[in-house]
This record gives structure tokens, sequence and C-alpha cells, in this order.
């Protein structure tokens, strides 16, 4: 039976589902110290003087000085330090670490710190300090607008989203017999791997180990490498094994969320619907580093004319500093603020224009050899009507909209898209790498990628089965350690299936040849085990201009179309989902049931940012840091769905595959507020929480 | 502090204001029992104390002297829940699972939909939006 198509085993399943699968924190060593992060109190300043008070029986400390390479966590820019030496620029900022064998004791260690405080910026629209600035251009956008029957403007925000994925961070570090091993929960081994080796100097001998990790959607990109350095400098200094547990609230407050994000779109169109012009502008809040806002803004602006065709489009965008936590890698990565603003305004268009909101998306929706706001031309793989269409018509939207008219049920819906893979170029920078090896038993896949849930080691074996032509049982799936397998790069970006898989399909299917016609087992017992190594090789016809953002921003787009139904509390305008309709074509998939899994969870995880997930901000930092009062879906928030996985196979993928992980959450949100909207709530902005409803409707 | 852990009587040196969860991950080294959050709030650290679910991060150890507590370690390695969480994708990343299956454990076998909502509210998922833990419970009840 062919695994690919089928929903076999998960490779991890039995484990997860016993408990015996291991994850950082269930790792013990021995003489492991307990290692503890001191933060910056005030979000900017400089540090006048830090003092451990008392004297504390084997505590460990460490400050900036004890880094032997350099302070900066290596990632696009080289602007963050892994301890604050003078000047704080964000709340709960790391200066100094501590650690002692006992967690008691390191949790009671006093220090203290003087600071001559700074004004602190805490509002976008104030800042100065540009991480990265984006211009798209298209056709001429002024004279489009003079030209239009009508302009439509509006202003729509979307406020940070916490990972909250519910395992927090943890990472363990080893002092090894030549240098240092690092066993966390992370997404990217080798990003840590980068990290660590600025650090300690390329000279140094280090070893990343991703253990089982309990969930990532981003936010264990690239935080995980700051959390590893400090582990491993208490390690190195101590000679000893160091873990770093953050709680809940630590984890909460300090590391990445999504970037908050202001976006103004002014559109001109003519009576018949049609849109002529579209002028975006698009505002980050990236924090106080640069960490990933350049490439979150990349994608966020091209995504920002939304999964239409447009000849006149100009997209301005910015990622700009101020003094809060760094934002950085969420699900999404910038397309979920921009697909919101642009699905929104696309509802208030066809309400200035008396318009059905279906007919409007159906006049002006990509089709095959449309072009994008980069110039790219749009090919068969493009399916915006295919999964409109069958939303609306599945939904029986326009029929259940009048119905709803004056009850206190409404419907709504977004049509959306998402591009798969590194920006641009990024995949032909990336270089990345895949091995598979042929065993005893069968074959074994060796690559960087993670498993965070989302199943990377099963549909990488029905990959790796389908395409040897042997049972899927029969491959393996080796745990990421970098001196062990290829750099397949980031797992990130929906890349993992696509792109990784994409190699992994050529290195078996290159293995096959060699062992012409003889099964592993066979072909290993007679001439003994070897291994196949290939690098990825984008498609040929994929042009991309870095400086002009021109051209192919994605080798393909997944898309989709949700329909969510709501009701709204008359007395307290509570909203609540009843029913979410998710259409979504993403090539085809590979494991229907994890495919399934991906969507529910990211729908899941959408309507949290749309109604429920309000990051509370004071003085520079989450005011609410606790899963008391920062709510995410529970079963009782979390409605019925209708999951429609249609198919239009993609050439570049594995199999057909394109990729899936990210698409679900761009969704939600907009169709949740474009079904407030129908019930006369001019609402721009998310979290939807009853409060700013209640301001809306009484304006 | 004596109780009894999995079936077995066991005798923890441990102060009695300890969490359950310590106790459990690390003096019995039982580490299926997961922590999320230490403050109740998303069942991760469920087991059951004298057959009803609760969280072991708000649990003292004073509490459960005489009791039988039951982890995921407790059900073996081929519960009919275990099999149902692997095959219908109830589990992704898989570190909500053991606390889930505990909660469900509790369940009467013909609880409907809304029944096993209400079951799970205490037990945060931020993977799968519940709809596969849904099929995995209803699963394992069919013959
Ligand atoms: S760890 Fe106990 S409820 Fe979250
Ligand atoms: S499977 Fe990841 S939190 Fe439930």
């Amino acid at each position: 039976m062919a695994a690919v198509g089928n929903s076999v085993p998960r490779k991890d399943g039995i484990g997860k589902a016993t408990g015996h699968a291991v994850y950082a924190d269930d790792i013990v060593m021995p003489g492991m110290l307990h290692g503890r992060t001191i933060r910056s109190t005030i979000p900017h300043g400089r540090i006048r003087s830090v003092n451990v008070v008392g004297d504390v029986p084997g505590l460990i400390v460490v400050d900036h000085h004890d880094i032997p390479g350099r302070n900066v966590v290596d990632l696009i820019e080289q602007d963050q330090p892994f301890l604050v030496e003078r000047d704080v620029r964000h709340l709960a900022e790391p200066i100094l670490l501590l650690a002692h064998e006992d967690r008691e004791v390191v949790d009671a260690v006093r220090v203290e710190i003087e600071y001559e405080e700074l004004e602190p910026l805490f509002d976008p629209e104030r800042s100065e300090g540009i991480l990265k600035s984006i211009d798209i251009v298209k056709g001429d956008v002024e004279a489009a607008l003079a030209d239009a029957d009508f302009i439509v403007e509006g202003t729509y925000r979307t406020g940070h989203q916490e990972h909250v994925y519910i395992e927090p961070n943890v990472v363990v570090a080893m002092p090894e017999e030549d240098g240092i091993a690092v066993f966390g929960s992370v997404q990217c081994p080798f990003y840590v791997l980068k990290a660590l080796k600025s650090l300690l100097g390329a000279s140094a001998h280090i070893r990343v180990v991703q253990t089982e990790t309990g969930g990532g959607f981003g936010g264990k990109e690239e935080y995980p490498s700051m959390i590893a350095g400090h582990a491993t400098l208490l390690a190195l200094k101590s000679g000893r094994p160091v873990k770093i547990l953050y709680d809940r609230g630590e984890d909460m407050i300090a590391t990445t969320k999504r970037h908050p994000s202001i976006v103004r779109h002014r559109t001109g169109v003519m009576r018949d619907g049609r849109i002529v012009a579209m002028d975006v502008d698009v505002l980050l809040d990236g924090g106080a580093y640069s960490t990933l806002s350049p490439v979150v803004l990349s994608r966020g602006c091209i995504h920002a004319a939304g999964a239409y065709r447009c000849d006149n489009t100009r997209i301005r965008g910015r990622a700009v500093a101020t003094n809060t936590p760094p934002n950085g890698a969420f699900r999404g990565f910038g397309a979920p603020q921009t697909e919101f603003a642009v699905e929104v305004h696309i509802e208030r268009i066809a309400e200035e224009l008396a318009m059905d909101p279906v007919s409007l998306r159906e006049l002006n929706a990509l089709r095959p050899g449309d072009t994008t706001a980069t110039g790219q031309v749009m090919g068969t793989d493009c399916s915006a009507h295919m999964v409109l269409e069958e939303a609306v018509r599945r939904t029986e939207f326009r029929a259940k909209r009048e119905q709803y008219r004056g009850t206190n049920r409404s419907i709504g819906l977004a049509l959306f898209f998402h591009g798969a893979g590194f920006t641009g170029s990024g995949e032909r920078h990336l270089n990345s790498k895949a091995r598979i090896d042929l065993t005893e038993r069968g074959v074994r896949i060796a690559v960087g990628s993670t498993e965070i849930g989302q199943g990377t080691r099963t549909m990488h074996a029905q990959i790796v089965a389908d395409a040897l032509a042997i049972p899927y049982e029969d491959v393996e799936v080796a745990q990421p350690d970098t001196t062990l397998v290829a750099d397949s790069g980031p797992t990130v970006a929906s890349r993992t299936c696509m792109v990784v898989g994409k190699i992994l399909e050529q290195c078996a299917m290159e293995m096959k040849d060699r062992l012409g016609g003889m099964s592993p087992a066979d072909y290993h017992a007679k001439h003994g085990g070897f291994s196949v190594l290939r690098k990825y090789e984008p498609p040929d016809w994929i042009e991309w201009d870095d400086h002009t953002y021109r051209r192919d921003a994605y080798a393909t787009y997944a898309w989709g179309c949700d329909v969510v139904e709501i009701e709204m509390d008359p007395d307290t305008l509570e909203v609540r989902p009843v029913k979410v309709t998710a259409v979504q074509e993403f090539g085809r998939p590979i494991h229907p049931a994890l495919a399934r899994g991906q969507i529910e969870g990211g729908t899941a995880q959408g309507l949290g940012y749309a109604l429920l997930e309000h990051v509370v901000m004071r003085n520079g930092g989450m005011a609410n840091a606790q899963l008391t009062n920062y709510i995410i879906p529970t079963t009782l928030d979390t409605p019925e769905f209708d999951i429609v996985m249609l198919e239009n196979p993609y050439a570049g993928g594995p199999f057909g595959a394109k990729g899936l992980g990210e698409l679900p959450i761009d969704g939600p949100a907009p169709a949740v507020v474009n079904a407030i909207r129908h019930f006369g709530v001019d609402l721009r902005e998310i979290p939807a929480i009853p409060e700013r409803l209640v301001a809306c409707a009484s304006r | 502090m004596r109780f009894t852990l999995n079936g077995v009587a066991t005798n923890v040196d441990a102060h009695p204001m300890s969490r359950l969860l310590d106790v459990v991950r690390e003096e019995c080294q039982l580490t299926g029992t997961k922590e999320g959050c230490g403050e109740g709030e998303c069942g991760a650290c469920t087991v059951l104390v004298d057959g009803d679910p609760v969280c072991s991060c708000l649990v003292p150890l004073a509490q459960v002297e005489g009791a039988e507590v039951v982890t995921i370690e407790g059900l073996g390695d081929d519960h009919p829940l275990q099999h149902a969480f692997m095959n219908e994708v109830g589990a992704q990343c898989g570190i909500c699972t053991p606390g889930m299956i505990m909660a469900a454990l509790s369940l009467e076998p013909d609880a409907s939909i809304d029944d096993i909502k209400v079951a799970l509210s205490g037990n945060l998922c931020r993977c799968t939006g519940y709809s596969a833990i849904y099929r995995a419970i209803m699963k394992a009840r069919q013959p």
C-alpha cells in the first residue's frame, strides 16, 4: 500500500501517547545545575551597577565578561546581545546568569541592579528606528486612484499574539570532552549552532540536539539560540551540565510574540466593483532588536494586497524599533496581519458599493495568468476561485447571510493565500541539503528539519518510502543532531514538506537506482551501507530581485477560504464562534489526518487571535503573562470545524504537495471580523474583545 | 509520605508541601506527566488521585497521603485511548497528551461530545484545535 495519501501511524504517536517521549525537561544529568536569568526591570536605560547579594556557596555567576567570542545572537543582523553590557533596550532583557545545584537556592538569590533610566518609546508610529523598509511598486497607483470612481480608505490594527506552546522553553547544555553539547526544545538546531559559534568562536566544538519539542509555532525559531547561549556559558563556567527552564510567566514576558501591525489601505474601485488601484502602508512593531523583523515584514508586504488582481499597486512597509521585547516568528510570519487588513478592507469596499461581498471577490480574485503585486504570473496552481466557490456553495453563504439578518447570528468569510518556502531568492541562498542512509533494516532519514508536532518525521518517511517503493515501517528518522544530520534549513515557512520533502524524494530516487531492484536489507547484506546526499534545486523559472521586490516571490501558493458563523451575546457583546468551514488547497495532502490537524489547529489559533488573545502591555512588558488572564481557546471556545481539502497538485513539490503549516492561520481573524461587520459593528482591530465592540457599537 | 503510585505502594521522603508534580517527575522519575504552566490552567500535569483527575501542579504531597495516584505510566503501553490518540492524530507535539488521556479516562462510556468538551475544558491543547482529540476518544470506545 502506498504511504503517501494515507493516514499511516505517526512515527512519534505511541511515544507521545504513553508518556515515553523525552522532552528536554525530562533530561536529568549527574551533577546538573539549574540556571536562572536575571533580567532588566526597566524598558530603557543604562546599567550603573550589578550586585549579587550575599555569599551563596556553590553559586555560579556569569555576565558578559565571560563570553569568549562575540556578544551577539547571530541572526540576520548582529544587534542583539546575549547579555546586556551597559544599554538596556527593553524590559526583561538578560543581564546576568546564575546557576546552582539546588533550584530553590538559585531562585532565592537576590540581585540588585542600579540603572540610569532613559525615556522609553513604545509607540511604533513615533519610532524613527527603521529596522527595515520595503517598497513594492506595480503600475501607477496615483494615476489610477485619480481615475477611479470611488476611493475607499481604512486603517486596521492587530495586536501581539503569544505562541503559548504548552511546553515552555527549555535547554540543557553539557560540557563534552572537547566542547559543548546542547539539548533543547528548538525548531532550528542549525540556527542555534550558528549563534553558539559566534558566542564561543568558530573553532569551538558544538553539538546541538533537538529533543522532543512541545510545540513551536515560530516561537522556538530564534529565541532558543539565546537560551542555548546562556546555558552554554553557565555550563562552560561551572564545568557541569546546566538546565535552563523558563516558567510560563518568564516565557511570556521575555520571549518573542507576533508583531503588532497598523496597516492603511487606500483603494480605487470602479462602479462595477473592479479594483483598479491599491495603495497599502504596512507598519510593524519590531521591538527592541531586529531579530527576524526584516523577513517578517517582507512576507507581510508581499501578502498585503491579498489574493486579488490589481494593475496599479503600491505597498510600502516599515518595521520599526520600540523599547519592548523583540517580536519574532509566529506561524504566518507577517501575512496574518496584512491579510487581516486587506480582507476586512475588501468587505468594507463591498459595503460602500452596496455589492455582495462574494461577488466583489469573484470579480477581483486572482486567476491563472493574472499577476500579483510583485508581478508574479499565476500558473494553474492558483486556486483562489476554486476555494471561494466551494466555501460559498458548501455553507450556503448568501442564503445564510440573508437569513441571519437581524438575529444574534452572523456569517463572514475571508479569502486568503500563503506563499510556501522562503521568500524570493531565499531558498537559493539557503542551499538546503538532505541525506538518507541505507541501513541494515532499511533506510534512515538524516535531516535537521525538526518534528515539532506537525508531523515532519511521518511525512518525510512516507515520501521516502514511496519513492523507494519500500514499506513505510522500514524508514526510520534520525534525531536531529547537528553533527550527524544534513542541514536541511530551518523548520519554518511551510517548507518542511514541500522543499525538504522534495530533496528527500530525489535522494530516495537516486538510492533506488543504485539498489538496482534489490531491497535495502538485501543490498546492505551484500554490499554494505551507503548514503545519498542532495541539495535543493529551486525551480529554474524562479526570478527574483531583492532590491526591487519584483517577480516570483514564492515558488507556489496555498489557497484558502474560511467561512465563520458566530453568535453575539446582545448584552455583553461577547462573540462566540459556532462553526468554521475551512476550504483549503495545498497541492495534495501527504498524510490527510496530519493535514487536517494542521488546518484545525491553525484555525483554532486564528480564532484565538481574532477573539480572545489580548496581550496587555504595561511599561513595555506583557502585564498579563499568565494563562489565567491571557486566554487561548479551550474546548469550550473552539467550534465545530468542517475541513475541506481540495487538490491542485504542484509539480515542484513531492507527490504534488505544497506547503500547508501556516496557511490556516491567515483566514479566521478577517472572517470573524467580517461576520461582526454584518451586525453593523464597524470594527477594524483585533482581538475583537467585548470592550472594543462596545466602543465601536456606541460610536 | 506513603501513597500508592500506579498500583505500587510508595514511600517518598519529600517536603509535605512539595508539588505532587515534582514528586512524580523527580523523586519517582515518571516524566510522562508534564508541566505547562504550574498554575492550574493547562492540565498538562493531570493525574488521577483516587480516580479523579487533578492538576498535580496544585496538589501538595501531603494531600495524597494514603491515596491512589495514577499517572500516564500507570496505563501501560497498550491502552485503547493511547492507540486511538496515535491513530487519530490526537497528539501533535504531544505535550498535552498524557494530561488529556488522564482527563479522558473519567468520561462515562456514553459521554456525548458536549460532555467530552466539558470534561476536557481544563486541558489546553495549542496544536490540534481539539477535534482530533474528540475523534480519538470516540474511536477508543468502539469495540
Ligand atoms: S502545569 Fe499544572 S495545570 Fe498547567
Ligand atoms: S498536541 Fe501540542 S499541545 Fe496538544
